[in-house]
């Protein structure tokens, strides 16, 4: 499909945003905004694996700890630079993701469901289980980030321009992936199984690479995760950050690239927001958005807007980065088909 | 050997809270299809009833009772309004409305209760049980009896009860059952009635060995998956047999098996899951699914 001048303005609008915001807004928030970008790259991962290719993961933080204890492990008992870190972080993801993408070809909907909730809940335990490569409980921490020699800025500066380029380079690889054959193949395989496979569509190929692919995201996204925190312990990796990248996902809307950003930008500031009424609150809102936006709004916040859009400007002009799905992606998975 | 005996008695007791969560998700699962990722935390928000209503002044065993009444309506009410709007959406719905519930009860509790972990009363005597000369911790004990007789209960009602069997049809022909005037919805309501209580009297039971807080079911739920996964998810008693077994050899496996110990069990019942889905998704005791292509 070729891309169009609007959905092209939009993203430039985004980008140029992304790269004015720092001047305008104090710098507490420019640290949010640097986990805005690796929120944003885990969801990017849900979003493709989830929106896309019709799997489910609640186990996406599982991934993350990878990533970001790769790095961690790597810079801190290695001395490795960040960047070859986070390429290695990236390997390790891939090759993970692989293997449990093999793994989830042979769980169908609910089961896949069941298995990965189970990995996000068991992840904290091995991480305090291998003591002498993690830390253990007490994690290990990282050097703060230095901005380069003769770059102007501080180090903080800095890693937000560095995290959201790799996010705008994650967002661009993938947009690329799937607008072209390996797309197709995938919104095939999800929504018509059967006549997919008969037009030789392989499904073990393309939903395999397609939780590879995730896989990788979501270990960058741990990584940019765990360097700016300069620390990682079991307790940044608990079951409550995979529901963190689901809520994302859903609520930002999870058939389209916009519905990650808009996610990301969800899941790190309402919960400052809700957490000004009660410790508590961001559960609360959480679950109960949840549910009123599988009720009310599947394609959540992006979807809603698109459809108000529609209702006052009937000619459809398709945005570029939704063109890749049809808006309401129903990710139809029976508990009785299995493969 | 003496040793070996109790460390199976303790497996049996956890075993049979496994058993009992894994009960209640079978319960729903056979009758809607759906795999309640809240059950925990609801067992978690009605043990916390049962607590306030004993920090009020109640009796622990009329606190019980009537935690149980609350459980029953409180699921009851929930499959009514949260539930049925999704009943027919995809799956993928279902799941994320059932975490939303999830993530909504684990908050709530946070909200009223603190996320302080709090002692929580045994309903059974402290002074050992001696049976042939080996002395078992009575809460062991009296958690295995009380289970098995919830258990029990729960048979004889499906079996021998109009309503049961009511239930039964609605789950297994929707349409053919309405035809016939049984009122489905609200079969299924009662399912859910049923399974939260079940998970309810779970929660009282191993509330005072795990203690009292927000995030006390989360290991629980993972183990009740195994149990339920282990017996095959549609099977009843599959479920009860699945728990058992689950919780006597990861208890053995903790104690006995060093490399393992007390951080990668959560790990083994992942490794069941995993395993069993893949080798014979059907479970133990499950029948395999055909499907039309």
């Amino acid at each position: 499909m070729r891309p169009n001048v609007a959905a092209l303005a939009r993203v430039g609008i985004a980008v140029a945003i992304i790269a004015l915001l720092p001047a305008v807004v104090p710098s507490f928030l420019v640290f949010d905004l640097i986990y805005v970008a690796a929120f944003s790259i885990a969801i990017l991962g849900l979003v493709i694996l989830t929106g896309m290719n019709g799997q489910i993961s609640l186990g996406h933080g599982a991934f993350m700890a990878l990533g970001g204890y790769v790095v961690a492990v790597l810079a801190h008992s290695a001395g490795w630079p960040y960047w070859a870190g986070i390429l290695a972080a990236m390997v390790a993801c891939g090759l993970f993701g692989l293997v449990f993408g093999l793994i989830a070809l042979r769980l169908a909907g609910v089961y896949l469901a069941l298995a990965t909730f189970s990995l996000a809940v068991a992840t904290p335990s091995f991480l305090k289980h291998y003591k002498s490569i993690t830390g253990g409980f007490g994690g290990m921490s990282l050097q703060p980030v230095q901005a380069p020699a003769g770059i102007p800025t501080d180090g903080q500066h800095w890693l937000y321009y560095v995290s959201w380029a790799v996010a705008g380079l994650a967002f661009a690889v993938s947009a690329l992936i799937v607008r072209g054959k390996f797309g197709r193949a995938l919104r095939a395989l999800r929504d018509n199984p059967i006549a997919a496979v008969s037009f030789g569509v392989n499904p073990y190929v393309y939903k395999t690479l397609a939780f590879g692919w995730s896989a990788v995201l979501a270990g960058l996204a741990g990584a940019f995760y765990a360097i700016p925190t300069a620390y990682v312990s079991p307790d940044t990796f608990t079951f409550a950050l995979s529901i963190t990248l689901l809520i994302g996902a859903v609520l930002g809307g999870i058939s389209t690239f916009w519905g990650a950003l808009v996610g990301g930008i969800v899941v790190e500031f309402l919960p400052l927001v809700a957490q000004q009424i009660n410790a508590a609150a961001p559960s609360v809102v959480y679950g109960v958005a949840l549910i009123l936006v599988m009720m009310f709004l599947p394609d959540g916040i992006v979807g809603g807007v698109l459809r108000l859009v529609y209702r006052f400007r009937p000619a459809p002009s398709q945005p570029a980065l939704e063109s890749s799905t049809p808006s309401a992606a129903p990710v139809a998975v029976s508990p009785q088909t299995r493969e | 050997m003496h040793d070996l005996a109790q460390q199976i008695v303790s497996g049996l007791a956890t075993g049979s809270i496994f058993a009992s969560v894994a009960l209640a998700l079978v319960l729903i699962y056979r009758a809607m299809g759906i795999i309640n990722f809240a059950q925990g935390e609801l067992a978690m928000f009605t043990t916390y009833i049962a607590w306030q209503l004993a920090q009020m002044g109640l009796p622990l065993w009329s606190a019980f009772a009537l935690t149980v009444a609350i459980a029953f309506a409180g699921g009851v009410l929930l499959e009514r309004i949260v539930i049925r709007p999704v009943e027919r959406a995809p799956q993928l719905t279902i799941v994320i409305v059932t975490l939303g519930l999830f993530i909504a009860f684990n908050g709530l509790a946070g909200w009223f209760w603190g996320y302080i972990v709090k002692p929580f009363p045994s309903l059974f005597p402290t002074e050992p049980i001696t049976i042939a000369g080996v002395g078992f911790s009575a809460q062991d004990v009296g958690v295995i009896v009380v289970s098995v007789i919830t258990l029990g209960l729960i048979s004889l009602f499906f079996q021998k009860t109009k309503l049961g069997l009511a239930m039964r049809a609605a789950a297994l022909y929707p349409e053919q059952s309405r035809v016939l005037g049984i009122r489905v919805g609200w079969m299924l309501a009662l399912g859910w009635g049923l399974a939260s209580v079940v998970g309810a009297i779970a929660g009282i039971m191993i509330a005072p060995v795990v203690f009292l807080d927000p995030n006390m079911m989360q290991s629980v739920i993972v183990y009740a998956f195994a149990a339920a996964v282990l017996g095959g998810i549609e099977s009843p008693i599959g479920a009860v047999i699945g728990g058992l077994v689950l919780g006597v050899v990861i208890n053995l496996l903790g104690t006995y098996v060093e490399w393992i110990g007390n951080e990668l069990r959560l790990a083994a019942a992942l490794a069941i899951i995993i395993v069993v889905l893949m080798v014979r998704p059907e479970g133990l005791f499950g029948r395999a699914t055909v499907q039309r292509v």
